[in-house]
């Protein structure tokens, strides 16, 4: 995929940036759709109607902030892609999201966990690009962190729900923690493409960003009572193209219409 | 075709006040402070937008909206730019706005009731006033309501279940 870019008047980004920032931004877009699409798997199958509305609404947000990304992405290559190129015509190959986003919902302390993964890292990351020096995803987070901060009260509270709950609800979140912990790890682990803009500072360094993500993490476990999970071999890949097997499924769905009727609106 | 008078900034303004939220049709998109600027540049006008919630479904309607009012009144030259920074806040609504909505039947924001840190979790519930009753007697069933900008309470005194308007600042 080539990654040529042209003239970006709305950012400040030093100059090496360029070739690593489109791929970037496109791990960006893709993890928020793929994140937004799981969410709104659960759209009518919610525990309590409360919660199936509070996936959707989270999945809307998800939503949003992915076309943001992707019209940044689809711009910052400049081969005329648009949003909707990017987002319905990638093979699964192609796709730049973390492993953690793509796993089935499983039952509802499965979604709770994946999402409590996420948003502590998620809300913790937009919270540093919003004061970075590239402007458009300073833009966006600015306008995205007001959200997650939303999404990771709501997951935090259900984690420590469940863990503190009944005993169904509390072998629930520990089959969740055997199933999920070991895709935690990629979020913080940079690829070539973070490490190379980690060093002319468009990206934080992760090693802080854990450290917040961490004390967050021991806070939510302990009100949970549940013991911090040991620390597990990293499951990688997502975030290079390698993805688990559900990505290919959940593609199958989400672009049905434009791979069966190309060019299809309305 | 219409003919219209020239364009003048003061003009749209006034012709936007009459282009409402089309998930809460009480409010005109002034009211919410989702237009962040008006620029007449000969024929062109450009109208600046900015999402009240990154995902809001409304913002293609409302744009839509916005050109017919003003296709309406002879201005096809309509380019409607959409702006995230800075980034919408709820202390951009006007009061009358907060007076609609309330007589409507959603609580208008409380100010400086932003769900602030997220550590804060459990933490105590915003006191927000019932719309119907004005009881302050109400509690928060889901900060998740029917569109991404309302939490969802009731009544403790009348029972009423009513939309909050989220505080987003």
């Amino acid at each position: 995929m080539s990654a040529t870019l042209p003239e970006t008047p709305a950012t400040s980004v030093p100059a090496a940036a360029p070739n690593q920032l489109f791929p970037f931004v496109l791990q960006l877009a893709d993890t928020s759709l793929i994140l937004a699409h799981r969410l709104s798997e659960w759209c009518g199958h919610g525990p309590v109607l409360e919660q199936d509305l509070a996936m959707a609404n989270i999945a809307l947000d998800m939503l949003g902030e992915a076309r943001s990304y992707y019209q940044y992405a689809a711009e910052l290559e400049g081969q005329g892609r648009t949003e909707d190129d990017l987002a319905y015509l990638r093979s699964a190959v192609e796709y730049r999201n973390p492993l953690l986003v793509e796993q089935p919902n499983g039952d509802f302390a499965h979604t709770i966990l994946r999402q409590f993964l996420f948003d502590n890292f998620h809300y913790h990351l937009l919270r540093k690009l919003k004061d970075g020096p590239n402007a458009q995803l300073a833009a966006i987070a600015e306008k995205s962190v007001k959200e997650a901060a939303y999404h990771l009260k709501w997951s935090s509270e259900w984690v420590i729900r469940l863990g503190d709950g009944t005993d169904e609800s509390r072998k629930r979140l520990d089959k969740a923690i055997a199933t999920l912990w070991r895709f935690g790890s990629e979020l913080t682990t940079p690829t070539a493409t973070e490490t190379a803009l980690q060093e002319i500072g468009v990206l934080p360094d992760y090693a802080a960003l854990l450290t917040e993500m961490q004390a967050h993490t021991e806070h939510v476990f302990a009100e949970a009572t549940v013991p911090l999970p040991a620390p597990v071999f990293a499951q990688l890949g997502g975030k290079t193209g390698r993805h688990t097997e559900h990505l290919g499924y959940l593609l199958s769905e989400l672009q049905y219409m434009q791979r069966t009727y190309p060019g299809l609106t309305w | 075709m219409v003919t219209a008078a020239a364009p003048t900034e003061a003009r749209i303004w006034r012709l936007l006040e009459e282009v409402s939220d089309p998930e809460v049709p009480v409010l005109s998109i002034l009211d919410l402070g989702i237009v962040r600027g008006v620029k007449v540049t000969g024929e062109q006008i450009a109208v600046t937008i900015t999402p009240t919630y990154s995902g809001c479904p409304a913002m293609n309607v409302i744009a839509t909206e916005i050109r017919l009012r003003l296709l309406a009144e002879g201005y096809p030259n309509v380019v409607i730019h959409n702006q995230l920074s800075p980034a919408w806040t709820t202390d951009w609504m006007s009061q009358a706005g907060r007076s609609k909505l309330e007589a409507y039947g959603i609580a208008p924001p409380v100010d400086g009731t932003a769900t602030g840190h997220m550590l804060n979790l459990f933490g105590k519930d915003t006191a927000v006033r019932c719309p119907v009753c004005k009881s302050t007697h109400t509690h928060l069933v889901s900060q998740f309501g029917s569109t991404a900008c309302k939490a969802h309470y009731q009544c403790d005194d009348c029972l009423e279940p009513f939309d909050y308007f989220k505080c987003h600042n």
